[in-house]
């Protein structure tokens, strides 16, 4: 029975980056290559084997208990690890294109101070997001869901350095924290009901005692959709994503486009029970998904950034699944997790080629012609440009395609949901196009120099295979993960279809006409006031933090500032004036003088002969 | 018999640390640290098998008999695990204390151990009147350490610390007289014992005030807004091994006090009052976390986040269920790690920079990478990081409120989104960002040696145990937490 060497699945990363820390930077760059990326190959190969075991036993759900976490007044959850089909596909893509990153990583990294810190790192937050996936309990996904959030924290401020990483790690985890928060609430609200955090226990409770639609499991599920935005960067809780791109870029691939930004597609995707009942939820869930889709999508067409492109096309990306999770296409939403996590994987490791070949230079119109000089990236980069745009027969086309047909039969005005998304997929076709031909062609950029070697190069070929075939056995691997609503059912007949799958190729197409062939289209408007504050609006990414620095951020820094010295404790400093002032009062009737004092007695007596006169 | 033992050994080795000083200004340490050790010993002893009712030892004598005052002391799970604390705390700030004092040893470790004993005794005193002693026990070796070994401001917040605590001291002191005058003018019995105190008969209204009495002492201890304005500064000022005790152990005196005294000894009372106690919980959760994130100073940040840590306590302890009670016995324990450790982190800054002023650090970590790995953890520990004692703390405490009360939980949960800001500018300002320090020739900075990381390792690890599997001390204390009347499940 290999299934029950699951444990080691998540233990060998920690192992990895207990090794790492204790070392404290004693290890070589070699042996920190070796155990940081060993230990996350080592674990991929454990849970390939598992995963067979797994299948060969038919897929029926496997749980394995570690220990028990607590026990307190009748809420004892347990570290049990639990596998079935989604968090297999989940394990294999964390493990998979985790272990092709760290690759990719003990090359793009060499030389840099903080090696074996970086690994150590990176091998905890592939423990963190493993625990995350196969926690059986809410609480242990909780446990992962934070530990993700630290390690990506930790990853964006890498470079810790320079003060605008830290605060870029800092806003991450602080916005992701936000979501967090709505999150637990919703755990509290969960066991308040349902007396249990077990995801299974829970899943039959919620059938069974919402059969009928409640607001009380609406509610649930809008709070973890809370948690589910922060995570995986959709609107409102979006604006830290492009700005976590400080960190490095193995760690955008790893960590910002492939695994923990999915996060919130698996929470919703593993809680599908609870949203199967609300309905309102559901549609929350779809339209947050069209909005950030759409947004970031038209975001992207403008960044000058290679990697805040990619940013913002990830956050347009797990638009499309929360979408699909939205309309109930839940296997779409996870098969699109799956090819997205190959190709934007590959894209960002591609760009990671490119921004070290070019002297960490990041600006895309700083590049040009590159395609002679930087042959692997540019494949690589073609490939998952291709994907990206959802191409027929790429793997993003199959997960992409299955998304927008089952929009259109979702029953709340599918066919708005369709219209936006469509619009959306021209875009992202246009903004891939450009992407390549800015960086790879027209007039070519001086100083270049192809440092990738063989464990650079080899990652990128491996998962170019992948964002190309992916989507021919992809579905046959998340099939039968979720209950769909009708994948099977979505009809391949008549001209959508057709319409749906055309959209990329006239995408690329025009991409090809502007960007590559520079014709440059209604040239006469371009130039417009308008059409350039429009562009610096969409630059900004719709002005969400301005927004937010004004409401919330300045306000909060405003009132800290005025009140840093703790206007209670200013209450309490009046007692003590008051004090001290009763005091300078009474030690003024000291004089010393004789005639005083008698006069004051005289004084005292005569009113108190009053006062009992009046009394008598 | 035991009890006593260890409290006569805290005492006795604080006395002999002062004499032994005439010897060798080094011998005090030593004194301290073998009476720790005689302590531990007693302490191992005592943490046998409890018996049914869950008490691992007692010890009654007379003292004074005839106002029914008597030496009465009882070992009970609860107990059990804040003594353990506050011993283990004990060692932790003698070896704070171990490089940093220098003068007047021996009257230092006096104070020290004196603090510490009379903690065990407000610890484990089950006759009112000794347990009020102790309480005043504490008090005046604590006033001591703040004022003479303090920093640059330290007889305002000696004088502060020590009114504060002071006044509502007589508040506590006028509640004991006037239970025990009631009990008396009912029962017939004049008695200052605990048991007997707990079947007492008393109007509502007196309840109540009296009750009020007690709460004031100990939410001033704990301390909750408005009344912590002396913590600051104490804390501030306060050395090293001061923080350390300050933060670790004797704010738990208010917390237990609470579960010991208020919530048996007035049921009726609390329960009427909760709602109030709770959201003075909850407002102390944002208040004091808001006002950690005003700080320019290392460690007056740390105090503000000590009250809003503590904030979650008297929240969860007035929730009165189960979980919210036994979380936040997990969150005292936690804590007491916790803010020790970033304590103890400021004092080393403090002794390097000769500064606390987080403006002029920066980019440490550079300088000092295991100060800023171990820094790292303790900011994840106090940001209430899963997987570490502090999140069981809150989650459990957060989890037991919510069926109580919805707001307040919510109130109380945006503490935990402002505990990640103030912890990570403290993380950011201190260590990381480009070097405040000046280059490597310019100034000696040492990094953490074997020693430094030992104590830190140590309390690391508890924090991690308590995050993964607090089951011993959530067993430790159950027979305390089902004993309170009312608490349901």
């Amino acid at each position: 029975m290999s299934m029950d060497l699951l444990w080691l699945v998540p233990i060998l990363p920690l192992l990895g980056s207990a090794i790492l820390i204790s070392s404290q930077g004693r290890l070589g760059q070699t042996a920190a290559a070796l155990v940081g990326s060993g230990s996350v190959v080592l674990s991929a190969f454990v849970a390939l084997l598992v995963g067979i075991d797994f299948l060969a036993q038919g897929g029926v759900p496997y749980s394995l208990k570690m220990w028990e976490w607590m026990d307190v007044g009748g809420f004892n959850p347990a570290f049990t690890l639990y596998l079935d089909g989604l968090s297999l596909v989940m394990v294999s893509v964390i493990t998979g294109v985790g272990s092709l990153i760290h690759i990719y990583a003990t090359g793009y990294m060499a030389g840099e101070e903080g090696y074996a810190r970086f690994f150590a790192y990176m091998n905890l937050f592939v423990f963190a997001m493993l625990m995350l996936v196969l926690g059986d309990n809410l609480l242990v996904l909780y446990l992962g869901w934070e530990g993700v959030g630290l390690c990506s924290y930790l990853l964006i401020g890498f470079y810790h350095q320079d003060a605008a990483n830290g605060l870029a790690a800092r806003k991450a985890f602080v916005v992701t924290r936000v979501g967090d928060t709505a999150m637990a609430l919703g755990l509290f609200l969960l066991f308040r009901e349902l007396g249990s955090l077990e995801i299974q226990e829970v899943l039959v409770g919620a059938n069974n005692l919402w059969a009928g639609g409640s607001s009380i499991v609406t509610a649930i599920a809008l709070l973890l959709l809370g948690g589910a935005v922060g995570k995986s960067a959709q609107i409102p809780l979006q604006t830290w994503l492009p700005d976590a791109m400080a960190g490095p870029t193995p760690v955008s691939a790893l960590i910002h486009a492939a695994t923990m930004v999915t996060a919130g597609v698996y929470l919703i995707a593993r809680m599908h029970d609870v949203y199967l009942l609300s309905p309102v939820a559901q549609l929350v869930v779809a339209i947050v998904g069209l909005l950030t889709l759409f947004i970031s999508a038209f975001t992207a067409l403008v960044q000058t950034d290679i990697k805040r492109v990619l940013a913002y096309s990830t956050m347009s990306q797990i638009g499309y699944m929360f979408l699909a999770l939205g309309v109930g296409a839940w296997s779409a939403a996870v098969f699109h997790l799956m090819t997205h996590a190959f190709f934007k994987a590959l894209l960002f490791l591609a760009a990671g080629s490119v921004i070290l070949a070019m002297h960490h230079e990041q600006n895309i119109f700083r590049m040009g012609g590159l395609w002679r000089k930087l042959p692997v990236p540019f494949i690589s980069m073609l490939i998952g440009s291709a994907a990206l745009a959802a191409l027929p027969l790429t793997s993003g086309f199959y997960s992409k395609d299955l998304i927008l047909l089952t929009s259109w039969e979702y029953e709340y005005t599918g066919e708005l949901f369709w219209l936006f998304s469509a619009i959306a997929a021209f875009v992202t076709s246009l903004y891939s196009t450009r992407l390549i031909g800015v960086v790879f062609f027209g007039s070519s950029a001086s100083e270049v120099e192809d440092k990738s070697g063989l464990n650079m190069s080899l990652p990128l070929c491996i998962l170019s295979v992948l964002a190309l075939g992916g989507g021919w056995f992809g579905f046959s691997i998340v099939d039968n993960v979720l209950p769909d609503q009708g994948i099977y059912g979505v009809s391949h007949d008549g001209i959508l279809p057709l319409v749906t799958a055309g959209i990329p190729i006239v995408g690329v197409a025009f991409g090809y006409l502007i960007f590559v062939r520079k014709i440059r289209l209604f040239s006469f408007w371009r130039e417009s006031i308008l059409i350039q504050k429009l562009n610096a609006f969409l630059f900004q990414g719709w002005g969400f933090d301005t927004l937010y620095d004004r409401i919330i951020v300045s306000p909060f820094i405003r009132v800290a500032k005025a009140n840093s010295r703790d206007v209670i404790d200013r209450a309490y400093d009046f007692i003590v004036v008051l004090v001290r002032g009763a005091n300078q009062i009474f030690t003024a009737t000291q004089t010393g003088r004789l005639r005083w004092y008698a006069l004051n007695m005289a004084l005292g007596i005569s009113i108190i002969l009053l006062i009992l006169l009046e009394v008598l | 018999m035991s009890i006593l033992g260890l409290i006569f050994f805290l005492l006795a080795g604080g006395m002999l640390a002062w004499v032994s000083q005439r010897i060798s200004e080094e011998l005090p340490r030593w004194m301290a640290l073998a009476s720790l050790f005689a302590s531990v010993f007693f302490l191992f002893y005592l943490a046998d098998e409890p018996n049914s009712a869950g008490i691992f030892s007692e010890y009654n004598a007379p003292w004074i008999d005839r106002f029914g005052i008597s030496f009465s002391f009882v070992m009970d799970g609860l107990s059990l695990a804040l003594v353990a604390l506050t011993i283990f705390l004990g060692f932790i700030s003698v070896y704070a204390a171990w490089r940093q004092i220098k003068e007047r040893t021996g009257f230092f470790y006096f104070n020290l151990l004196w603090t510490l004993a009379g903690v065990v005794g407000v610890f484990t005193a089950f006759d009112l009147f000794l347990f009020f002693f102790f309480w005043e026990v504490m008090l005046i070796p604590m006033y001591f350490l703040i004022a003479i070994w303090g920093h640059e401001n330290k007889s305002y917040a000696a004088l502060k610390f020590f009114l504060f605590t002071q006044i509502s001291g007589l508040f506590l002191l006028a509640a004991i007289v006037a239970l025990a005058y009631f009990n008396y003018s009912s029962s017939g019995e004049l008695t200052f014992n605990y048991f007997r105190l707990l079947e007492a008969n008393l109007p509502g209204n007196i309840e109540y005030l009296l009750m009020l009495g007690f709460f004031i002492a100990f939410v001033v201890k704990l301390p909750a807004a408005p009344f912590h304005t002396w913590l600051p500064d104490a804390h501030t000022q306060a050395p090293t091994a001061g923080s350390v005790i300050l933060a670790g152990i004797l704010l738990k005196t208010g917390a237990y006090g609470l579960l010991r005294f208020v919530i048996p000894l007035f049921p009726e009372a609390s329960m009427d009052f909760r709602w109030f106690a709770m959201a003075l919980g909850a407002f102390s959760v944002v208040y004091g976390g808001y006002l950690a994130y005003s700080q320019s100073d290392f460690k007056r940040l740390v105090a503000y986040s000590s009250i809003s840590h503590m904030g979650f306590v008297l929240l969860g302890i007035f929730a009165w269920n189960q979980m919210a009670i036994q979380g936040s016995i997990v969150q005292m324990v936690a804590h007491g790690f916790s803010s020790a450790a970033l304590f103890m982190m400021a004092g080393e800054l403090q002794d390097r920079l000769h500064t606390r002023d987080m403006a002029k650090m920066g980019g440490i970590w550079m300088r000092a990478p295991r100060m800023g790995a171990t820094a790292l953890f303790f900011v994840a520990a106090s940001l209430g990081m899963p997987g570490l004692g502090t999140f069981v703390g809150e989650f459990l405490i957060l989890m037991g409120v919510f069926k109580v009360d919805i707001f307040l939980t919510i109130v109380a949960a945006l503490g935990i989104i402002i505990a990640a800001v103030y912890s990570l500018v403290l993380m950011q300002k201190t260590f990381q960002g480009s070097s405040a320090v000046g280059r490597p020739e310019d100034i000696s900075f040492p990094d953490f040696g074997i020693r430094e990381m030992q104590a830190m390792l140590v309390m690391a690890i508890a924090l991690i145990i308590l995050g993964v599997y607090p089951q011993p001390l959530l067993d430790l204390t159950l027979p305390f937490v089902d004993g309170l009347e009312g608490v349901g499940r």
